[in-house]
């Protein structure tokens, strides 16, 4: 069954009277617990598709589907309930609050929803002991090595068990053994708690790890 | 984890920037306290004036004296309760530099003064001796004088050397009373001008007058100088508040002065943290951005950047406050002392309080607006973009 269902979308950038395309009529649809690869060079349109599934852009034409919620009809207002419901962001730099602990960090969506201090702690340790975090949850993100802060932001992207999972290039800051890290936790999240991933890469060997492959050039699918 | 732990932290993350814009707002929260407390210590005088006291002066000027014998003819006018006698002495203590107030008054005028509270024993012993004079408590401690002790000053009105006993020393009935003035007999020069310089007898330089409740004031000036008018000296009635308006208004301009750098004392902050504030939110576009990715709405952003511009300007008024209830509890003989006795009253007041807290406030809030705005309205997208 597709859980995200993007149809016939289209979107541009204005820079001053020059109007540049970067999607052009893309059609894609990802099944619930797929783990989809988006690769592409540069420019390609790969991250501003992930931003319009994700909700944090919109489309100049078309409609995207996910988990049965129309995200393009969406207020802003809206969208930021959506997202902090349905989507978990990884990115390629992390973008953890440096003045917050891992633990803290962690905790960040979890404060936009009505839970108690208790449980709202419970399921941080949960998320961080996932990870294998669980005793480094009182350092910042400067304490922390570039594999191990990113294991932070997978922590804090599947706390509100968000239907899905999108990854920007989360291994493009990392060393080999720390991309192997990263990518290994992904797959768990995908085989063994069932979330739908959509990750960005340049990366083969990420793209390795996904079921599906597809590839963008000049902002059409190919 | 709750949003003001973030923004204290945030707060935290620069310690010099913001120690120093900081200490910057304590700064001027002190200047624009002290200004303001001078400003009302100027106008703390046309504050005290009573509702029901009037002033009768020589209409030509407060240089020129009036008739004794007006005080008489003025008492007849109906609504008038009661007419005191006073003098502008003029002399000082020692030193020409130290300058304080002092007045010949007679017993209806101390009568009138009821916000001057003097023992009533003190009171006694004042009336029973000729040069006994009455104080105020801070003219007191500025210059140590007890009771009992004798004082000498020197004229520059009516010369020479005149010798007092202090008899009477008086508090403030109100914060706004002023307790540096030093009273004496009008008769006391009187009955010396009468010996020395019989030309300057039996004029003294102003009458005030207590009128009745319900008494019309205008009413009564009208009354009371129209009666001299075509005499050989025409007479000039005000409100006591007119009368001492008039009198301070002379410093007017520096007083409007005063008030203009006190604008411009916090304008200046305001652009301080303004810069510290646009500096701040720029470098975290891209934080900011992250949180509206997590589902964080536009009024967290708000309570953010705004709070983080409060917690610097209050915080920064609090410690400018302190220093100013420091200063005025510990020093403020001192200050009477360094403006040569021109500020009598230097209280700082809940008015000047809530002016300088409201200024604080201002600041906090002008100078989060712009960032917020920007911040607010910035796509995700590209403040995420900004991080690559």
């Amino acid at each position: 069954m597709a859980i995200i269902e993007v149809k016939n979308v289209s979107k541009a950038y204005r820079r001053d009277s020059l109007r540049i395309p970067v999607l052009e009529n893309i059609t894609l649809s990802v099944s619930d617990g797929e783990f989809l690869g988006l690769m592409g060079p540069s420019g390609s349109g790969k991250t501003t598709l992930l931003n319009l599934i994700a909700g944090i852009d919109r489309p100049d034409t078309g409609s995207i589907t996910v988990a049965g919620d129309e995200v393009t009809s969406l207020s802003e207002s809206q969208l930021a309930d959506w997202r902090s419901r349905h989507v978990g962001f990884i990115f390629q730099f992390y973008n953890l609050m440096p003045v917050l602990t891992a633990f803290e960090n962690v905790e960040l969506p979890l404060l936009l929803l009505k839970m108690s201090k208790q449980k709202r702690h419970e399921q941080v340790k949960t998320a961080l002991g996932l990870v294998g975090l669980a005793d480094r949850m009182n350092h910042y993100p400067r304490q922390l090595s570039g594999g191990q802060q990113q294991r932070v932001a997978i922590a804090r992207a599947i706390i509100a068990d968000p239907t899905l999972i999108v990854a920007d290039e989360p291994t493009g800051d990392l060393d080999k053994n720390s991309a192997i890290e990263i990518l290994t936790l992904l797959e768990r999240l995908n085989q063994e708690f069932k979330k739908t991933i959509i990750m960005v890469t340049h990366d083969q060997r990420a793209a390795d790890k996904a079921h599906t492959v597809r590839h963008l050039d000049k902002g059409e699918l190919v | 984890m709750k949003i003001f732990k973030l923004i204290f932290k945030n707060a935290m993350r620069h310690p010099l920037r913001t120690l120093l814009t900081f200490l910057g707002i304590a700064i001027v929260t002190f200047a624009f306290g002290f200004i303001r407390t001078a400003i009302s210590a100027w106008y703390a005088g046309v504050e005290a004036s009573a509702q029901n006291r009037m002033i009768t002066l020589n209409a030509t000027s407060l240089m020129f004296p009036l008739p004794l014998s007006y005080r008489d003819k003025i008492a007849q006018f109906p609504g008038v309760q009661s007419v005191g006698t006073a003098n502008w002495f003029g002399a000082y203590y020692k030193d020409p530099k130290d300058f304080f107030a002092n007045f010949a008054v007679d017993d209806k005028y101390l009568e009138m003064y009821s916000e001057f509270v003097v023992p009533p024993e003190q009171l006694a012993a004042y009336k029973q001796e000729r040069n006994a004079c009455i104080i105020g408590r801070k003219l007191a401690t500025r210059f140590g004088w007890k009771l009992g002790d004798a004082v000498q000053l020197t004229g520059t009105i009516f010369y020479g050397q005149w010798d007092f006993v202090v008899r009477g020393i008086y508090d403030g009935a109100h914060a706004t009373t002023d307790e540096t003035a030093f009273l004496f007999h009008w008769d006391y020069i009187n009955e010396r001008m009468k010996q020395e310089s019989p030309e300057l007898a039996d004029y003294p330089g102003w009458f005030v007058i207590q009128i009745a409740d319900g008494t019309d004031p205008i009413a009564v000036g009208e009354m009371i100088d129209n009666n001299f008018k075509n005499s050989p000296a025409e007479t000039k009635t005000d409100t006591e508040r007119a009368f001492n308006l008039s009198f301070i208004s002379m410093a007017g301009t520096i007083m409007t002065a005063m008030e203009v750098i006190s604008v411009v004392v916090v304008l200046i902050i305001l652009l301080v943290l303004a810069n510290t504030m646009a500096m701040t939110a720029r470098e975290r576009m891209s934080e900011y951005a992250v949180l509206k990715t997590l589902g964080f709405r536009p009024f967290h952003i708000v309570s953010l950047i705004g709070g983080e511009s409060l917690l610097i300007a209050l915080g920064g008024f609090a410690v400018g406050l302190g220093a100013l209830i420091f200063i005025f509890k510990n020093f403020s003989v001192v200050i009477t002392k360094l403006s040569n006795g021109f500020f009598g009253i230097f209280n700082l007041t809940n008015n000047t309080i809530a002016l300088t807290f409201a200024s604080a406030l201002l600041v906090g809030v002008v100078a989060a607006a712009f960032p917020t705005w920007r911040a607010v309205r910035m796509r995700i997208a590209d403040g995420l973009h900004r991080v690559a």
